[in-house]
């Protein structure tokens, strides 16, 4: 693996330091050396960096690190709070005019993603009962206009364009004047994609700007920029004054340094993370999800909302209580895997538990739906009382399921393996989440004290 | 120092026409990275680790890779070791050479691989946005200069619009798309166009593909789908697989290249956007790290700004400054 992701690598510094029962300054200076390095390799700008290295080290020599009992921890929290605060502090939302309508204007470089997330905001508008215009303003990419035309229409958005003959200063500026006649409460104006030196064209956005006046100006940045995020962050930011940051691609494997690098440079905080192709794979951005989620602490949070979503919380309940007093059966098994799926696309569900990235990366380990599927035909392929008593499960049985699941035996017997382990491993696992068992981080006891106040509380067999 | 002086003689012979394309499209470059490790050189009067300290920030500033900056450095600091080097001025030449060793790498073949009797495929692949389909207007645009016939296949069959962007650059550029409903199976478009390129009996075919990010899987196996349909009809193709790289990118290119490696088989890259960014950079560790040579660069976004990537043009208009300082501190 050329890249282990940074949270991988933080863990790595710091499981070195969780292994001592006392540090050393040089300890703690190592440490920041692994994480300067793994924060470089996540494209965060070199500058910001510094800064960083140097705040941490010193909140850290001031908290008296080396004589506290567990110092890891002290130091984790430290960089916790510093890369949260980094990255914007408290969430922000999207700006609404007194005097609607709301006018959003977004600029970015070219293949940034800006008319994808026009489309997308848009969405996110109607389902919030907004009355969103899309105002068509690249004329310089061939069918930009015909694709913002085309994401309207899928989401019965509609679109103001004069075609590519009209400047993109007229285009937005009646595009605006229509909002206001036919009571749209949201302009958004998409633009075309511009490079921060090309004068022509970033005058041109200024233009547009000083036309129409928006209440907020969205820097649309795809996460896989590298070092130039700060650049182009910075000459939009003093050209256009920006309001906000957009990052798209965020669902890539890529570290996501720029999300670090822009708020630090410009101060204006990122408000949306575009996570998908699909046109509702748009999200708020969490400064400080993202900060636990570098940090190896996985992205607890999000998943207990998407799991608040969906899981029913009196079968959960049962659930646990089963998987506590080990009577987990192979239909509770299914059942699981069920509710699981509910909440989203397997891999996605992975990237958010603390530890899985270094999972992920191993090599012959792939998140594989199909797999889930043929489990579940195998599980299905068994009578109730295999179900719940999978020792009855001989080798004739065996031949059976398999010919019903369309699987073959060794299959059968694979799946018969790990709901041993699994067994096994919840045992262990429930001793841990018990009470007055301390979970090794400290996301996890986040996590049991989110459950316990939710009614009925949950907990998962991963 | 010869090895500049016949840098600058190679240089010589070629066209002064593609050598100002080259030093306009990477003045940007230039100024961060070259001037920049210049500047360092003058002013710090003492190798010491705050030196290379700053060598090391000045690098990875300009996205050259992190893994590469750090081999970098330790030969650097061995070499200074070794020769008992205290003066940076001395340095200078070493790091020149060294940046530009990494930059030949082992001097392949930059030209596209033809089918000189048959037609000839070429696929394109990358991420989203990177500029694939801009890439393929501009090449149709020079194939077709160079007395060609082309065809193109709209494989974006994803993103709204993506046919139609396609559509306009086959009109620019004169040259037919072979295309299907948006939404339709990208492999079945690819079909459709090696068939009617052997119908026609054209000389080359350019397969545009949806862009995909490189760790979903499912959309990595449809690319794999499409190249095997190629290889399918036509045995031998797709010659080239280029992948669409945007400039721009940091780190994430090398994950890029390594997994459109492994799926599509590429066998070179295309850089976009290279004028518009400081970094160059990422060339260095492309070239470093990967296997795969730099088929074109964009450096502009006129018709014919696309460039053949030439490695001596690439460092003779990187390095201009810093040649000739070296060559100065030597006489």
């Amino acid at each position: 693996m050329a890249f282990e992701g940074l949270t991988s690598r933080l863990q790595n510094v710091f499981g070195k330091l969780r292994g001592r029962g006392k540090l050393t300054e040089d300890d703690v200076n190592e440490a920041m050396r692994e994480v300067r390095l793994a924060l470089l390799e996540a494209d965060v700008n070199f500058k910001v960096v510094k800064d960083f290295i140097a705040k941490v080290k010193e909140k850290a020599v001031g908290q008296e690190v080396l004589k506290s009992f567990t110092p890891a921890m002290v130091v984790i929290d430290i960089v916790n709070k510093e890369l949260t605060e980094l990255m914007g502090g408290t969430q922000a939302k999207l700006a609404k005019s007194n005097k609607p309508p709301t006018v959003v204007l977004m600029a970015g470089l070219q293949g940034a993603g800006k008319t994808t997330l026009t489309g997308k905001l848009a969405n996110l508008l109607k389902t919030q009962n907004h009355k969103p215009l899309l105002v068509a303003g690249d004329i310089y990419r061939p069918a930009a206009i015909k694709q913002l035309e085309v994401l309207g229409g899928q989401i019965g958005v509609p679109v103001f364009t004069l075609g590519d003959k009209v400047s993109p200063v007229e285009i937005a500026k009646r595009g605006v004047q229509q909002a206001k006649e036919q009571g749209n409460d949201y302009v958004l104006i998409d633009t075309a994609g511009r490079l921060q030196i090309d004068e022509a064209l970033m005058d041109e956005i200024k233009q547009i700007h000083d036309a129409v006046d928006p209440d907020e100006v969205l820097l649309v940045v795809d996460a896989m920029t590298g070092q130039e995020a700060v650049n182009v962050a910075q000459s939009f930011h003093e050209k256009l004054e920006l309001t906000g940051v957009v990052l798209t691609k965020l669902d890539g494997d890529t570290r996501g340094g720029a999300a670090l690098s822009v708020k630090a440079v410009t101060g204006c905080p990122i408000k949306f993370a575009s996570t998908g192709e699909k046109i509702d794979q748009l999200e708020a951005f969490h400064p400080d999800r993202m900060a636990s989620r570098i940090l190896g602490m996985g992205d607890m949070l999000s998943l207990i909302e998407k799991a608040q979503a969906n899981i029913d919380a009196d079968k959960a309940a049962e659930m646990e209580r089963k998987m506590r007093t080990a009577e987990f059966t192979l239909e509770d098994f299914l059942e699981q895997m069920e509710q699981v799926r509910k909440m989203g696309p397997l891999d996605q569900l992975l990237d958010m538990m603390p530890g899985m990235n270094k999972l992920k990366n191993m090599p012959n380990f792939k998140v594989d739906e199909k797999q889930i599927a043929r489990t579940e035909a195998i599980v299905k392929s068994m009578t109730r009382q295999e179900k719940l008593k999978p020792d009855l499960i001989n080798f004739s049985r065996r031949k059976r399921i398999a010919a019903g699941s369309g699987t073959t035996v060794a299959d059968v017997n694979r799946l018969l393996r790990q709901f041993e382990d699994m067994k096994k491993m919840m045992k262990q696992f429930s001793g841990l989440m018990g009470p007055g068992g301390k979970g090794p981080k400290g996301g996890m006891k986040a996590l049991k004290n989110m459950l316990g106040k939710g009614k009925g509380g949950m907990k998962f067999p991963f | 120092m010869s090895f500049f002086k016949r840098l600058r003689e190679s240089i010589a012979s070629k066209t002064e026409a593609v050598t100002s394309k080259f030093k306009e499209g990477l003045a940007k470059t230039r100024s961060v990275l070259t001037d920049r490790v210049a500047e360092l050189f003058t002013r710090r009067k003492k190798i010491d680790d705050a030196f290379f300290e700053e060598l090391e920030e000045i690098l990875i500033g300009a996205d050259v890779g992190v893994n590469t900056v750090m081999e970098l450095i330790e030969n650097l600091r061995a070499e200074v070791k070794k020769r008992k080097i205290e003066d940076p001025s001395e340095l200078q030449p070493i790091l020149s050479e060294k940046l530009m060793d990494l930059l030949r790498g082992s001097g392949e073949d930059a030209s596209l691989k033809m089918d000189p009797d048959g037609i000839t495929v070429i696929l394109f692949v990358g991420v989203n946005g990177v500029g694939k389909t801009t890439t393929i207007g501009k090449l149709a645009w020079r194939f077709k200069q160079q007395g060609k016939s082309v065809l193109l296949a709209a494989g974006d069959t994803f993103r709204a619009g993506a046919i139609e962007q396609l559509e306009v650059w086959g009109q620019r550029a004169g040259v037919d798309v072979i295309r299907q409903e948006a939404g339709s199976d990208p492999a079945a478009v690819m079909f459709d166009a090696v068939r009617e390129a052997k119908k026609r009996g054209v000389d080359v075919l350019l397969c545009d593909t949806a862009g995909r990010l490189q760790n979903k899987v499912n959309l990595m196996e449809e690319l794999a789908k499409i190249h095997r349909v190629i290889q399918r009809e036509i045995p031998g193709a797709p010659h080239e697989t280029l992948l669409v790289l945007d400039a721009a990118t940091g780190q994430n290119a090398l994950q890029q290249a390594k997994l459109f490696g492994e799926k599509s088989g590429v066998t070179g890259l295309v850089l976009t956007k290279l004028d518009g960014t400081a970094k160059g950079g990422i060339v260095i560790a492309i070239r470093h790290e990967m296997a795969l040579p730099v088929k074109f660069v964009g450096l502009g976004e006129k018709m014919d700004d696309l460039q053949e990537f030439d490695p001596e043009q690439f460092v003779h208009a990187l390095f201009a400054g810093l040649a000739g300082n070296g060559e100065n501190e030597g006489e």
